[in-house]
């Protein structure tokens, strides 16, 4: 199993546990991840705020990047991988927009890079019978919420990733693991994504209704596959307890970060020290098969 | 809802102008209604999804670059994936913030364009996101200098943010892209 990797700028700041549980759980399943050399940003969201045409070229150039290493292109960030996925759907379907990205480029891109979310490669590439096997270590019932957000799920005819109003990957992956993954019904909600900084006003409102509806479902923490997202629920989880008056205390992991500590790895090279609300109550958990 | 119609002089249809620049044909809406019920904002915008499209579709002109939720969409695509004439509305919206600008009509709270155009120099800067640099910047702009302060030396601790931006990116395409858009 060989991989471009295209880790995303937040792996360099906000998202370094991300990273960090990325690459040791790769190591531990032998899934060979290559970052291409020089990545760039995907523009994210003030590139499609902005301009059309570079918020496709953008990650169209690190597409072709994987495209002259031969590999197809592996994603964490929900915001990454929907930029890729949006870049390759409409360089396919439309040649009007291909050619002005190929000016854009100096080259022509044809939208042809497989573009895999990385649990995606967990279940599908790497299979359910060798995770199993890897495991040494167990969730032993904790209670997990599964959030999705919005960049993987939609639009699903773009981006095909699982169902795109009740997916069931992530919470696939928690019950192998011996975790009691909850259903519930905010896995698709909006958390306010790109407002981190300019609009706290509306993440704190819908953050504040993920984490209470994670709290009345009952969970111990939850399982996010988005840096954004990871961010916006326990950064501010704080400043939503003060303005909201509620007391929440759930901590916000990566699925990489729980798939790293069932195969044994130390929470600390899984980056776990940059939770901002302690994730302790996993950490306990946890137990050895 | 209820709608007051004024006519507009505008050279060229706000609705065509969307079609230009996003490829979305607005006439097929049906007023379903879909997208403003699961729209995120919806409750704490004045107007939704739903009717920006049929304020469109009547051509009501440059007022609707004026609506709140121009600025407040989140970019969630909930409106699109549930949309059953397929209008990929978060395009729209991406047109519609374009246009906004390029008529400096907009009206809103936080300053998106502000922090857009700082992201995106940082990127053609060094070809990666240098959030201090952007965050300082916006702050600046907005300022906004003690809103949350009290995060940073937590955050640096955690080595959550970067005090230097990445040297590592090959701005070959970057460059180019950057100088072919201007």
């Amino acid at each position: 199993m060989k991989y471009a990797y295209y880790p995303g700028c937040s792996s360099e700041s906000t998202a370094r546990d991300q990273y960090m549980s990325i690459r040791e759980v790769s190591i531990a399943l032998g899934i060979q991840l290559i970052e291409p050399k020089g990545w760039t940003c995907c523009g994210s969201t003030p590139a499609h705020h902005t301009d059309r045409i570079l918020s496709m070229a953008l990650p169209a150039a690190n597409l072709l990047m994987a495209k002259n290493m031969g590999l197809d292109m592996v994603v964490f960030c929900a915001a990454c991988y929907n930029r890729m996925k949006v870049a390759n759907y409409k360089i396919q379907t439309n040649p009007k927009i291909r050619k002005e990205i190929s000016e854009s480029l100096g080259e022509d891109y044809d939208g042809s890079v497989n573009v895999h979310h990385f649990v995606e490669v967990l279940i599908k590439d790497v299979g359910i019978k060798k995770l199993q096997e890897s495991f040494t270590h167990s969730l032993d019932g904790l209670r997990v919420v599964n959030y999705y957000g919005c960049l993987l799920v939609r639009p699903n005819k773009v981006t095909h990733f699982d169902d795109p109003e009740n997916p069931v990957c992530m919470d696939s992956l928690v019950t192998m693991m011996g975790g009691k993954s909850i259903d519930w019904p905010h896995k698709v909600e909006c958390c306010g994504g790109g407002f981190a900084l300019t609009r706290t006003d509306i993440v704190i409102e819908l953050s504040n209704s993920i984490l209470g509806m994670a709290k009345a479902s009952g969970a111990q923490c939850m399982a996010v596959a988005c840096p954004m997202c990871q961010i916006n629920l326990d950064l501010r989880q704080s400043d939503i307890n003060k303005i909201k008056n509620t007391n929440y205390n759930i901590p916000i992991v990566y699925i990489t970060q729980l798939v790293g500590l069932c195969l044994g790895i130390s929470p600390v090279k899984l980056g776990m020290d940059a939770c901002v609300v302690s994730p302790r109550p996993i950490l306990d958990t946890v137990t050895s098969n | 809802m209820s709608i007051v119609l004024r006519k507009e002089k505008t050279e060229t249809s706000l609705q065509q102008l969307v079609k230009d620049l996003s490829g979305v044909d607005v006439a097929g809406c049906l007023q379903c209604k879909k997208c403003t019920n699961g729209c995120p904002v919806t409750t704490l915008v004045k107007v939704p999804s739903s009717e920006i499209i049929r304020r469109l579709q009547l051509n009501m002109g440059d007022s609707i670059l004026n609506s709140d939720l121009v600025w407040m969409c989140a970019s969630c695509e909930t409106c699109y994936s549930r949309c059953p004439m397929h209008i990929d509305m978060a395009s729209v919206m991406d047109a519609l913030r374009i246009i906004s600008v390029k008529k400096n009509a907009s009206k809103q709270n936080g300053n998106v364009p502000l922090f857009n155009r700082w992201f995106l120099k940082t990127v053609g800067m060094f070809g990666r996101t240098y959030d201090l640099g952007m965050i300082a910047a916006y702050k600046i702009g907005t300022a906004s200098y003690f809103q949350d302060t009290d995060k940073f030396p937590m955050m640096l601790r955690k080595r959550k943010i970067a005090l230097l931006p990445s040297f590592e990116a090959d701005k070959k395409y970057v460059k180019r892209i950057f100088q072919k858009k201007k």
